[in-house]
This record gives structure tokens, sequence and C-alpha cells, in this order.
């Protein structure tokens, strides 16, 4: 084997600037690929984390037909106490999760005395929101970083709009679901930067205020937003949580809850998933580039070799160390490329972390992307490619192989 | 008496052929390249097959080295019957009985002098390292070689490619060494000088060299010569001794 592999290294090096530039060419590819998959990937990584950290929270716990009416913010749809309780006892034994919050969802207006607007509006308990969705917090953009009962925390876009500021007192009313109103003064405690999404432009208040100015008696929930320690973990707990509830049935004999992800809570899902094929499509191309360019290389040197290999072959040198010696060649030529193109990859996407590429999604201007890529997606590209030099390699190596010396002497 | 067809039972033949004939099919019609040629060769004989162009030495000879088969006739190389053996098996036929030593040389350009000699005993015949060098080394100072062991073979002349060639046909200590048209592409001095090599190499390691030529100035170096026409043997001379037509 280490014969074999000695010819074929010098044989690639007898031809310098041919394998440089094929090499070259599979780096390049790799490069790329290296680098959309990395940077799409953060993209998409940091996007998912904003949806996730700043709002929805892992997954939700609604009150089945909830969802399918959420823009409506139906009052009638909540969780009641006892099926709240329920959950919450299964969500607290649960190891997976890391911190759930209950939350009250409705619609009302806001005045400032001089002008009234509508408003979203989230009753949350302040300390489970800001452990379940902890990037709330740095979306507080004026004011202090917290939420205490008979304060709200607004979007800034109707800040700007009613100009309001923090300190300044604001009245929120609401119809509960019996259609009586209800009002209450409030204290801006602060401003909430709007993101894009679901959910990305409501105000919060403390649940017990939400509960107080719907003339709520007992505690009702709309949603539950959950928190995974390991976010790896979604699918499984998603499934196991479904399955732990679904013992959990109305008098219809319909179940009572509906667990959702983010996926399906959020339209950036099909975002994410188209970036994944585009990664997916890149690869392909990737794995054609390889392809077509191993397979010229060997097509070529095969030729150029045949009275070569009707000497060898003359000589008593066996089809199988015949073929090996052509598929080392290519395999060696493979591997070169593709650890070039790890080694230039990963220092670009070191110099783009070191520069910092900012950019903007909706209304949030400015992110740093922080372009990062898992070893192991490193290794399945470099994996890859190596394996597909191999597979270009073996028709030429084959025909070589099986060349009649004869022949093959022959041959000018 | 009895003695006498003993030992003629018993004589081992590097090659003997029996009314060897063969045919390449061209198209529609069938080119007779040999026609029923017989013939025994002897060990340790230095013999020529000499002929015009296109009378079917190399024809002959690759059937000889296995590189081919028959069309018609028997054949039997170094006391094997060659014509029954499939790829692999004259692969390494070849590669343990057989040494070839080609017109163009035919050395492994990316292998260095010495490496050229070691690709039969490495890739071919799996002999262990210090077995090996201890061969090469006595090839390279038969060939007188040594000092350029570690040359390139386009950094060396045409005559130092053959005599390296003629070092990796012997290393392997075939049974024979078949040499086409060895000499074609040097110059007469240079040619002489390889035919003596090898001629030396047969003295000692006492293996038997057929090979072939359309010279007729180098021809007299062969101490057996067979004269080939048109695919036909015409005539056999051994030196020293008489002519048979
Ligand atoms: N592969 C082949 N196909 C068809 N005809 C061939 C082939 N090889 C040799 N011949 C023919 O066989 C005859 C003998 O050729 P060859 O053995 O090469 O002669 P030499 O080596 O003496 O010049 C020639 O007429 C040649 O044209
Ligand atoms: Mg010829």
């Amino acid at each position: 084997m280490r014969n074999l592999s000695k010819i074929a290294i010098r044989n690639l090096l007898r031809y310098k600037r041919r394998t440089l530039l094929t090499a070259s060419l599979v780096t390049i590819g790799v490069i790329f690929v290296l680098l959309f998959i990395s940077i799409s990937g953060s993209f998409k990584n940091m996007m998912v984390g904003q949806m996730t950290d700043s709002m929805l929270g892992h997954l939700e716990v609604h009150r089945k037909g909830y969802l399918a009416s959420i823009d409506n913010l139906p009052l009638n749809l909540n969780l009641k106490l006892q099926a709240y309780q329920k959950l919450e006892g299964i969500l607290k034994k649960e190891p997976e999760v890391e911190a759930f919050s209950p939350r009250i969802k409705f619609g009302g207006m806001f005045s400032t005395f001089v002008e009234t607007t509508n408003v979203r509006l989230n009753g949350v308990y302040t300390d489970a929101e800001f452990k379940t969705v902890p990037l709330l917090t740095s979306r507080i953009i004026k004011g202090a970083k917290t939420l205490n009962k008979g304060e709200i925390l607004i979007p800034d876009l109707l800040a700007a709009g009613m100009k309001v500021n923090v300190g300044d007192t604001v009245v929120v009313i609401a119809t509960n679901k019996d259609g009586s109103i209800n009002g209450k003064q409030f204290k801006v405690a602060g401003v909430l930067e709007s993101i894009t999404g679901p959910g990305g432009r409501d105000g919060y208040i403390h649940f017990e205020d939400a509960m107080a100015v719907l003339r709520m008696e007992e505690m009702e929930v709309s949603e539950v937003a959950i928190r995974l320690k390991d976010f790896g973990q979604l699918h499984a707990f998603s499934d196991k949580l479904e399955r732990l509830l679904s013992g959990e049935v109305n008098k219809q004999g319909k179940p009572i809850y509906e667990v959702s992800t983010w996926e399906k809570l959020s339209p950036f899902y099909n975002v994410a998933r188209m970036i994944d094929a585009m990664a997916f499509f890149i690869k392909l191309m990737l794995i054609a580039v390889v392809l077509v360019s191993i397979m010229n290389v060997m097509i070529m040197a095969v030729y150029e070799r045949i009275r070569e290999i009707g000497t060898i072959a003359a000589i008593g040198t066996r089809p199988g160390k015949i073929l090996s010696m052509f598929v080392l060649e290519g395999l060696f030529l493979g591997t070169m490329g593709a650890l070039a193109g790890d080694l230039i990859g990963g220092v670009i996407i070191l110099i783009l972390n070191r520069v910092g590429i900012t950019f903007d999604f909706g209304r949030q201007t400015g992110l740093v992307l922080s372009a990062t890529i898992a070893p192991f997606d490193v290794l399945m590209i470099s994996i890859i490619v190596i394996f597909i030099s191999v597979v270009a390699s073996l028709q030429p190596a084959f025909k070589a192989s099986r060349m009649e010396p004869i022949k093959a002497l022959r041959h000018v | 008496m009895g003695l006498v067809v003993a030992e003629n039972i018993t004589k081992v033949y590097s090659v003997v052929a029996t009314k060897v004939s063969k045919d390449y099919q061209s198209g529609e019609i069938a080119i007779r390249a040999l026609n029923e040629v017989s013939f025994e060769i002897e060990p340790a004989s230095f013999v020529s097959f000499v002929g015009p162009s296109g009378s079917g030495k190399t024809t002959l000879l690759n059937l000889i080295g296995c590189l081919d088969k028959p069309t018609k006739g028997k054949l039997k190389v170094a006391g094997t019957d060659v014509l029954h053996l499939d790829r692999k098996q004259s692969a390494s036929f070849r590669g343990n009985n057989i040494g070839f030593i080609f017109q163009d040389f035919n050395l492994i350009p990316v292998l260095t002098v010495y490496e050229n000699i070691e690709y039969p005993l490495l890739m071919v015949q799996n002999i262990p390292g210090g077995e090996r060098k201890k061969r090469i080394l006595t090839m390279l100072d038969a060939v007188g070689m040594i000092d350029q062991k570690d040359k390139y073979p386009d950094q060396i002349s045409g005559g130092q490619k053959q005599r390296v060639a003629i070092a990796r046909a012997l290393v392997t200590n075939p049974k024979l060494v078949l040499a086409d048209e060895p000499t074609a592409n040097l110059d007469h001095k240079t040619a002489f000088l390889v035919l003596e090599s090898m001629k030396k190499m047969r003295n000692e390691f006492q293996t038997t060299f057929i090979f072939s030529t359309h010279d007729q100035k180098i021809v007299g170096e062969a101490e057996i010569i067979y004269n080939l026409e048109d695919g036909e043997l015409v005539g056999k001379q051994v030196k020293g001794g008489k002519t048979n037509a």
C-alpha cells in the first residue's frame, strides 16, 4: 500500500499544474460550501434563537382550538385553572424543561388620556417569563429591565406613535369574555424593541394585572411557553409531552391540550427550511464539481499512461494493484483539495467573525452574525468529497486495470 | 540407448513450440502472422529471432511471453503449458518466470533507477526488505549502474536505460528473459554494449535470453539464430556449428 501510494503521489506531482488546478477546483468548491453552510446556518440559528428566546419559547401549549383563532386572542378558549394545574404538574416533573411561563393574551385599548389606540397584551409572571424567553430583557431599550405589578412594557412603535415615555401613566381598557368593559392605570416601566414575527409588537403587563383587567376570579391561561434545557431535544420532548397530555380529554372525548413547537408558530420556519434546501443543493453542486473534475483528470491520466500501464501489466502487476494505483491517485487528489478547502474555509470563517458581518432582519438592524460551523459538518463534507473522488476514479482505474498488455504496449 | 531416451524425456526446455500459428483478425479477413512454427530452446541459451519488419518476431515473443495466446499449436514455457492460463494466472506466471526488456526501455518515469529495479520485487513478488536490497545491489553492480541508482530515467542515456531494464528483468530470477528489438533505439556502439551486458548476465545467472532483431549487424552476437520470414521459420544457425535450412 505504501508503495502504491508513493507511485500515486509521484504521478500527481508529475503533472503539477494540472494537479494543482484540479485540487483548486475541489478546494474552491469546499470553501464555498463551508462558507454557505456556516453563514446561512448561523443566520438561521440566530433567527430561530431570536424567535424562540425573545417571544415564543421553544414550544407552547394551548387549549385545543386556540391556535386556529389565535389572531383574535379568544378569551373563551383559555385553559381553565384545573387544566393549567395539571399541565404545570407535568412540566415541573419533566427534567428536560428549563422553564415555563403561563400567559394571558388579550387585545384592548391603550389610552394616554389624550389619544387612544389598540394594543395586544401579554399578562405574565415576570420571573417565569424572563426565564422562558431570556432575550426579552434585551429587547427593553428604555427603562428598567423589570416588570412589577402596576407596570407595563410597551412596544417602541406604540411609544413613538403615542409619544409615551418611561414613567408616564397610561390606561388599558379591555372587554372580558362576558362582554363587560374594565380599565386599569399602568405606569410605563419600559419600551420594547419591536421584532419581526408573531407577538413581536405586543406589550407586557403582570399576570395578576391582566386577571384584574379581565375581571377573572380564577386563573386562566391562554398559552404556556416552555423553554428546554437542550434545544436539540425539541421534537423528542414535544412528542413526549403530547403523549403525556393525550390522556386528558373533555366530556366529548376530544383532547384538551394542543402542543406546538416554534416551527408551527412562526412563519420563519419556512425560511429556515428554504435555507436547508439551498444548503442541500449547494452540496449536490459540490459533488458534481468534484465528480466531473476528478473523473476528467483521471481519464486523462490513464490515457497518457497507457504504455506505462502496458509495461507494468506485462511485468506481472495484478489488475487489482493497477486499479488501486489509480484510485489512490484520485483519492489523494480529492483529499488534498478537501483539506485545503477546510483550512482556507476555516480561516475565512475566522476572519469573517473578526470583522463581524452585520445585517438587518425586519425592523432589527445591525444584527452581528457569528458564523460558526460544526466540526461534524466539516468532517461530513470532507468525507463526501473524498468518497466522490474515489467514485470518480473507479471507472478510469478499472479501465486501466483491464487493459490488454500487448495493446497497451503498442499504443503510441 | 535406453539412457539417451531417458535423457530426452526428462530434459526441461525453456521453450517448446509445436506447430504454433497465430492469426490476427483484421475486419473480415484473418492475417496469419505465424504459420506452424516449431522449435525448442534449451536453458541458458542466448537465442535470437531475426527477420525483416512484419515477419512475426513480436508476435512470437508475445506468445512466448504469455502476453497473447496462439491460435493453433502447442506451447510450453518453462515447463508450463501456457495455453490455458487465464488473465490472473498469466500475470503471475509472467511475474514469476519471465523478464521483459522492451525496445523503448519502458522504465517507470516516476521511479528512480533503484526503484525501477525494485518494482517487480515489491509489486509483483513481495520479496522482503533485506533480501530485496541485496538483490537490487547485485543487479545494479552487474549492469554497472550503481552510481546512477538515485537518478530518474530522464536523467540517464538510452544505453543506461536499457541496462537498468536488463537489471529489472533479471532481478526476479526469471527462467527466461524476452527482449523484443532491445537495441533498435540505440546506436551501434551502445547496442553492442547492451548485448554484452545481456550475455554477461546470462553467464552469471544462467538465464535463457531470447531477443529479436532485424539488424543484421548485431545478429552475430546471438549463439543460436532463428530466421523468420512471413511468419515462417526458414532457418536456424548455431554459432560455431552448422546451418540448417
Ligand atoms: N494486432 C494486430 N492486428 C492485426 N495484424 C497484426 C497485429 N499485430 C501484428 N500484425 C501483423 O502480423 C504480422 C507480424 O507482425 P509482427 O509480429 O509485429 O512483426 P515484426 O515484429 O517482425 O515486425 C504483420 O503482418 C503485422 O501487420
Ligand atoms: Mg516487432
